[in-house]
């Protein structure tokens, strides 16, 4: 007993790789379908964007690269169904140098559902270098700070952004940002400097640093990590690449508290028993 | 003269913006959005001394023979082969770069990140131990928000997510509040101590 306890308490992590890599596969092959409640800074999301007025326009940034895209690029889908269900016209800008490749990827999966055009309904701006300044330069003027698309179209030349110079021009912002620079310097550098309404989509992991922007209304909305991106494609009404994780997250989790427990289980009877032989 | 021109220049930007942030006068803005145009210039250019930087020392390595050359070659020539395909024939989709980087980079990179869910089961799984009051606590916790925050936590207690989003609500947001204000307050101090001169480790000085 006392030999099974302390090969418990110092597991091969081999062991805990196993079980992880069963974990989040086997749910991926045969869903289990568990059903899940939207979350308040979810419907802000939501809401906010139902809110503006169908053929208006709005600013998206893309602020993350292909190892944060299984989070974020669901997310980024959901938000372009919801923005071309209700006609939106989306300006997309990156300030990741990886970003404008993952919109594009993510614009030819949805817009020819909708029937969009490219220059007419959407502009993917691509990435400009400057971080923060390149926010604040876009505070005085859109077009200067990206004066071509991601084709190297002239902004002069392209439909959608006529009549659109800085951010009061633009319905509010959507922000997907994996890091920095992304939603905690659009909230210090433009939101409340411009007052204007701004939602985010961020990483599991750096949920917990945008609740205080949410508490206090500088965000709209909030979406977190893969579960975050489930709930939204729940209330933009189809089934995406967030749910489909959702049961591998699921079982994995769960894996990891089996784990936990089990650990200090083992833990605590060593402890026992070595000391109750001391005594 | 060597440190009072760095010192005269690092007191006109510091205090120009943060003139700009707060006087909304549009001949100022327009000066201000020159002076970012700038910036952008200047960070641009700064790669291309970040690639020189990266040459030079994978270039060192590889003729002094270091046991690294094989990976230190293979990245020099995924750097320049990059840089080329970009510069010659776009970055476009359908391009070079862009197949290179959905078909290459994208998967590698994803692969990276995926690794992170085994260590930090294997992490959790020593870390999590109850060894205090404190470390029970925060295994506790972590094990509630865990739970909570995927929808298994629903199927076991369906008010499991409202518990978990109280969690990060009130005592999760009531101590990264105090941390963001606290490192505000630092961050105003010590950009002013840079702007007055009395914070001079930008320019290589105690």
């Amino acid at each position: 007993m006392k030999r099974l306890l302390e090969t418990i308490n110092s597991l091969d992590r081999r062991y805990i790789f196993l079980f992880i890599g069963l974990a989040v596969s086997l749910p991926l092959f045969f869903p289990i379908g568990i059903k899940f409640t939207v979350t308040h800074p979810v419907q802000g999301f939501y809401n906010t964007i139902e809110k503006v007025p169908n053929g208006s326009k709005i600013l998206m940034s893309c602020d993350y690269d292909p190892g944060s895209a299984p989070e974020l690029y669901p997310m980024t889908i959901s938000a372009l169904e919801q923005m071309f269900k209700k006609d939106l016209k989306v300006v997309i800008t990156c300030l990741w140098p990886a970003g404008p490749p993952l919109v594009e990827k993510a614009l030819a999966h949805v817009t020819p559902q909708y029937h969009k055009q490219p220059g007419i309904d959407y502009v993917n701006l691509g990435f400009k270098e400057g971080r923060e300044v390149v926010m604040v330069s876009m505070g005085a003027s859109i077009p200067n700070t990206f004066p071509t698309d991601y084709q190297g179209k002239p902004v002069s030349q392209i439909p959608i952004m006529q009549g659109v110079t800085n951010f009061k021009d633009v319905a509010m912002i959507v922000n997907i940002s994996a890091g920095y620079p992304g939603t905690k310097e659009w909230v210090q550098q433009v939101q409340s400097r411009y007052q204007i309404d701004l939602v985010a989509g961020c990483t599991a992991v750096s949920a917990p640093e945008f609740y205080p922007y949410y508490q206090t209304g500088q965000l709209k909305g909030l979406l977190g990590g893969m579960k975050g991106a489930a709930e939204y494609e729940k209330l933009v009404g189809f089934k995406g690449l967030g749910t489909r994780g959702m049961d591998a997250q699921s079982i994995s989790h769960l894996t990891v508290f089996l784990f936990i427990l089990i650990g200090n289980l083992a833990y605590f009877a060593l402890r026992f028993w070595k000391g109750k032989a001391s005594r | 003269m060597r440190k009072e021109v760095p010192l005269i220049i690092t007191f006109l930007a510091g205090t120009f913006f943060i003139a700009d942030y707060f006087i909304p006068h549009s001949g100022f803005s327009k000066m201000a959005e020159s002076v970012n145009g700038w910036t952008i210039i200047v960070i641009a250019f700064s790669y291309i001394l970040g690639v020189a930087n990266v040459a030079r020392v994978n270039l060192d390595q590889i003729q002094k023979g270091s046991k690294d050359k094989f990976y230190k070659i293979i990245l020099l020539v995924c750097l320049f082969f990059m840089s080329i395909a970009g510069i010659v024939w776009g970055i476009q989709g359908g391009s070079v770069f862009d197949w290179f980087f959905l078909n290459v980079y994208y998967p590698m990179q994803s692969t990276m990140f995926a690794l992170l869910a085994f260590y930090i089961a294997s992490a959790a799984f020593r870390a999590f131990r109850i060894r205090s009051i404190q470390a029970a606590l925060l295994a506790i916790t972590a094990v509630l928000v865990m739970i909570g925050r995927v929808p298994v936590g629903e199927a076991i207690w369906k008010d499991f997510s409202i518990f978990s989003e109280w969690i990060m609500n009130v005592p999760q947001l009531a101590g990264k509040r105090a941390i963001l204000i606290g490192a505000a307050l630092g961050a105003i101090s010590t950009g002013l101590k840079v702007i007055a001169g009395l914070e001079r480790t930008h320019l290589g000085q105690d």
